[in-house]
């Protein structure tokens, strides 16, 4: 790292985030003046005309890639169309001990007398809540499932190589050619497809000029700037916005500022859940870097430096701060912008190159919150890749994540995707797949299976309100065999799961009418072929997920009963639940057996496995392969976030010896502590799941230093992991820190800022988690040498 | 398989110190040394042994009442650690709920130990790993080690075996047609210190290893190097001097002694060694290092 990028990099990490009315202001001046004098389309695309138009320009001191959605730096925009804080939300981000976002006097002013009385009963969120049923509200009030579209826009989205082959100025010909072939006498849906093409192409130039509007803001610095090389950087930092995104890129340099202007108006046009990723970075890349070592005009060290400010800008974009049960479970500053490095390429062959190495090279230096970055490996990725990986893994930052990109090529060609379309995908946000340029893969909300287990043993009655949710399938007593406490379990499942997907179709309309997202249909095919938004079918793909919560801590509850209550009868059904209700009250002896002698999901005993696939099939055949309203298909996630600790706040006592209100398993990873013989054993019982029908699954194994030390251990961990892909194990997270140091950082938390750990699908700051989940990720098993 | 079996005293997945690769242990019951530094103290004795952790007990009073010997109590005082009658019938550590009682040893057929070592044969397959027998000292139960190695040979697993050398020298080499790897561990060269520390002498020690290095060709020699016992370079040295002269030598790992809690020992009922000792400092182990370097022997490790 020079010193100009320790420079910026520190000056990003010195910044706090704050929240910017600015963008909030802008769009409600626009709204209030123009709403109902375009069409839906139209509309959005103008007022996001404006927004580029009239937003604070900002260019830092020695930046070299530039460009910020708010004013500054960390400077968080608003999006009061989709979610509107009010003033008490305002003021707990402010004063909250975790994850705070600074809110002054100004943006609290500008909220109470133009944002909020605007926005009232306007926003998505309001008018989402008002269009559920009230049994979709009950069951999400109990902590059945959350919701991602009641404040954050349908995303998950990845850019593939178009950008760096054509500009807005191609893609607006384009848009011509589409208008130009409709036809008003013989199609019916002409109106809309014009209007949505029309709004396309406004985005179109209001990215180029907000581009521009960075080239005169550099120009104007430059005719201040007394020190000569200065001056020329930001020549040329003028002159690389004057050519794109306008254009195709010519260089390194303006292919990572296409990039950024893209992802600028991306998270600027509406918020979208996990920002907005560049894709395969190093594959993208590789074109511009060999010509422009080629032709002298780039060397290894001045690609370095471009990447570093590239990355420090990804750093600057604290994501935007949410409410209510979302805010609970998702605190984070991270945004979940991810980068692929390797892979395959669409040929199928070997997506790995020299900017992979330098890229994990830049991951290690630079050690940021954002963006993430993972390793797609592939059976063909060279193991110097891994190795290299897992070197700067071993450091305890939390990155790169590993994926099984053969894995990934399989799941996306089962979903009916093109073999070319699965090789260009990968992974983005925590752990989720997608076909990269080409496909709207929503999530639409995590899904609390060891709450409908509870709900089971209650006979549809939620115990903590007492509220009959679900369908009587039987009382306790009555339930005679584990097979029949199976059947009622899936009849539970199924009720709460028709709820949630009836919810889901609403809202997937309710986001194509109302709340297009013209800028995004631009970059993603084939939106511009079929005059269709993104957020309406406009996408090749068109996926839609649930994700399930708490298969580890489901599986050893239902092994804990089928062994004590059916196969030892040492207690009835009806005595265990009481015991469960009264949250193990004078049965700690109980809840030791359940806890130490029951079979646990992880350590490779079949027992307890055979139940996991059971109630992973049980999951698949409810969910899989269900329409959307996009012509797409519904399909399954076995990933958390930070869901796990919310939905165990929701969940009494559990069977298998886990107290009320404590956080479930995360991901497919093992009860926290219940795995006991090691990796091998965890990988194997996680292999038994069919990670091929899923979209993304996410393991959590969390490694001490003495584990990846040397080169012995790295060689081992490698044979780990690839052993568990050849098992077709998707994803693996490998988290390198030593219990004794979280405990150090919890109890001295200002000296241990800088501590990253992995939290689900993504890392973050130790010290910007709840105690809880601090406490949770202490208790995961520490995999020790033996 | 033959129906054969051992006292197995725990099988440990993920090994990576063992021999190369991902390996899976096989511990067996049963040392005739008595060295005060072992890590393992409760896989000294040949028999079975209960093992007691009070720390997790919840004092629910059911190894009292399960217990032949015992009576039930009206109140619990903590666990029942009756040494003296206990006959290791392993009723109580059947009804303790929070698994804190444990019997050491299991009787397993080859069978059962072929059935649990197999799971892993893809992480050996990947690694270039196998499966290790260790102890203990394996070749007390030579027969079992013998059925257990032909079956690996015979699902093309890689073996090792990790011996102290104390042992029967036809057992030792009747074994080694069926091993990939021996890791063979050294003490000490002088016989007084030697008999001092491990409670036998060394002579049947060294005999056994200039025996095997004749039949085997990859050995591994392992030497813990504990302060105040084989740290001095006089002793290092005669070590090095005499692993240099064994053909069928491939490396030599030198291990650090670290320091062990009494906890290990008071769990099976018996009183720590009254021996301890700071552990080696890196430039111990360093120059230790260097001495065998110095004999020809390149593939030196330091742990």
């Amino acid at each position: 790292m020079n010193e100009r990028t320790t420079r910026l990099r520190q000056s990003s990490l010195d910044v706090s985030p704050a929240i910017s009315a600015e963008r909030a202001r802008l769009i409600t001046e626009f709204y209030r003046e123009q709403d109902g004098k375009h069409s839906v389309p139209v509309m959005r695309a103008k007022s996001f005309l404006n927004l580029c138009q009239q937003k604070t320009i900002y260019l830092g001191p020695d930046e070299l890639i530039v460009g910020e959605r708010g004013p500054r730096p960390k400077a968080v925009s608003t999006y009061p169309e989709l979610t509107c804080h009010s003033l008490d939300d305002l003021r707990t981000l402010n004063s909250r001990p975790k994850t705070q976002y600074s809110v002054d006097q100004e943006c609290l002013d500008t909220y109470e007398h133009e944002v909020i009385p605007y926005w009232r009963e306007r926003t998505m969120r309001d008018k989402i809540f008002a269009a559920l049923s009230p049994e979709w509200c009950d069951a999400y009030e109990a902590g059945l499932y959350t919701e991602f579209m009641e404040q954050r826009a349908p995303g998950h989205t990845v850019l593939d190589d178009k950008i760096y082959r054509k500009g807005m100025r191609d893609f607006q010909r384009d848009i011509a050619q589409a208008l130009e072939a409709l036809d008003a006498t013989s199609d019916g849906n002409f109106y809309q497809k014009r209007e949505q093409l029309r709004a396309m192409d406004i985005t179109c130039d209001a990215v180029i000029r907000f581009a521009e509007r960075h080239a005169e803001l550099a120009d104007e610095l430059a005719r201040g700037e007394a020190d000569a090389q200065r001056r020329a950087e930001l020549a040329k930092i003028a002159d690389v916005c004057r050519h794109v995104p306008a254009h195709p890129p010519r260089d390194f340099h303006e292919a990572l500022q296409a990039y950024w202007f893209c992802h600028l108006a991306v998270i600027t046009e509406l918020n979208g859940w996990d920002a907005f990723s560049p894709g395969h970075l190093d594959q993208h890349l590789w074109p511009f870097y060999q010509q422009g070592l080629a032709d002298g005009s780039l060397t290894r060290d001045t690609a370095r430096e471009l990447l570093e400010a590239f990355f420090v800008k990804f750093n600057n974009h604290t994501a935007p701060p949410k409410v209510g049960v979302t805010a609970a479970e998702s605190g984070t500053y991270t945004d979940f912008a991810n980068i692929n490095l390797a892979g395959l390429l669409p040929d199928g062959s070997d997506g790995s190159n020299d900017l992979t190495h330098l890229l994990l090279e830049v991951i290690d230096e630079m050690h940021l919150l954002q963006p993430s970055n993972n390793v797609q490996l592939s059976r063909k990725t060279p193991d110097a890749v891994l190795k290299h990986a897992l070197r700067v893994l071993r450091k305890g930052y939390g990155f790169p994540s590993i994926f099984n990109a053969d894995a990934v090529v399989e799941e996306q060609v089962r979903q009916g995707k093109s073999l070319e379309d699965a090789r260009a995908g990968g992974c983005s946000g925590c752990v989720e797949t997608g076909a990269f340029g080409k496909e709207a893969y929503i999530l639409t909300g995590y899904f609390n299976l060891v709450k409908v287990l509870e709900l089971t043993l209650h006979n549809g009655v939620d115990p903590r309100s007492g509220k009959q949710l679900g369908p009587q399938t039987g009382s306790v007593d009555t339930l005679g065999s584990f097979d029949e406490l199976f059947d009622a379990f899936c009849r539970q499942l199924e009720h709460f799961l028709e709820i949630k997907i009836r919810g889901n179709q609403i809202i997937e309309q309710m986001y194509a009418q109302l709340m297009p997202a013209p800028f995004l249909s631009v970059i993603t095919d084939d939106c511009i072929k079929k005059g269709k938004d993104y957020n309406a079918g406009g996408a090749r793909y068109n996926h839609t997920f649930i994700q399930f919560v708490g298969i580890g801590s489901l599986t050893d509850s239902l092994a804990a009963i089928q062994q004590l209550v059916f196969d030892k009868q040492q207690l009835s059904l009806e005595e265990l639940c009481g015991v469960l209700d009264t949250d193990f009250a004078g049965h700690e002896p109980l809840r030791q057996q359940l806890l130490h002698r029951t079979p646990k999901y992880g350590n490779d005993d079949d027992y307890a496995d055979t139940l996991m696939r059971r109630a992973f099939q049980a999951v698949f055949d409810r969910v899989d392969g269900r329409p959307n309203t996009k012509g797409g298909r519904y399909q399954i996630e076995m990933l958390p976030t930070t869901c796990h600790v919310y939905f165990g706040s929701v969940v009494g006592a559990t069977a298998d010896g886990r107290q009320a209100g404590l956080p479930l398993s995360e991901g497919i990873s093992p009860v926290q502590g219940a795995d006991r013989h090691g990796p091998t054993a965890v990988v194997r019982s996680a292999a038994k799941m069919d990670h091929i029908k899923t979209g993304g699954t996410l393991l959590n194994m969390k490694f001490t230093p003495s584990l990846l030390q040397d080169e012995t251990g790295i060689n081992a961990v490698a044979s780990l992991v690839r052993g568990y892909f050849k098992m077709d194990g998707h994803h693996v997270q490998l988290n390198v820190v030593q219990a004794e140091t979280l405990r150090r950082a919890q109890a001295n938390p200002a000296a241990h800022r800088d501590l990253i750990v992995r939290v689900a699908g993504y890392s973050d700051y130790f010290c910007d988690l709840s105690e809880e989940l601090q406490e949770e990720i202490i208790a995961r098993t520490e995999h020790m040498g033996f | 398989m033959p129906n054969i079996y051992g006292n197995v005293f725990n099988i440990q997945r993920y090994s990576v110190k063992d021999g190369p690769g991902i390996r899976t242990t096989v511990f067996l019951k049963g040392c005739p040394l008595r060295c005060w530094w072992c890590h393992n103290p409760e896989s000294q004795a040949k028999g079975t042994e209960l093992a007691i952790n009070p720390a997790v007990c919840v004092s629910c009073g059911k190894c009292w009442s399960a217990c032949p010997h015992n009576s039930p109590l009206a109140e619990c005082p903590g666990p029942l650690n009756d040494r003296e009658h206990c006959t290791v019938c392993g009723e109580c550590v059947e009804v303790c709920p929070t698994g804190g009682r444990n019997l050491l040893g299991d009787r397993q057929s080859v069978a059962e130990v072929m059935a649990e070592v197999a799971k892993d044969r893809l992480f050996f397959e990947e690694s270039g790993g196998g499966v290790t027998v260790s102890g203990g000292e394996p070749l007390m139960q030579t027969d079992f080690v013998h059925a257990l190695l032909l079956a690996c040979r015979e699902q093309a697993i890689p073996t090792a075996v990790d011996t102290c050398g104390y042992c029967d020298q036809q057992a030792l080499i009747s074994i080694a047609p069926v091993t990939d790897l021996f890791l063979y561990d050294l003490k000490a060269m002088d016989d007084a210190v030697h008999r001092e520390h491990t409670g036998v002498s060394n002579v049947r020690i060294l005999d056994n290893l200039v025996a095997l290095g004749r039949v085997h060709t990859n050995v591994w020699i392992r030497i813990p190097v504990v302060t105040g016992v084989n740290d001095s370079t006089a002793e290092l040295e005669a070590m090095a001097q005499f692993v240099s002269t064994i053909h069928g030598i491939q490396r030599v790992d030198l291990l650090s002694y670290h320091p062990l809690g009494s906890h290990k020992h008071e769990r099976i009922g018996k009183s720590s060694s009254s021996h301890t000792a700071t552990a080696p400092t890196n430039e111990t182990m360093q120059h230790a290092a260097e001495l065998f370097q110095s004999f020809g022997i390149n593939e030196v490790y330091v742990t």
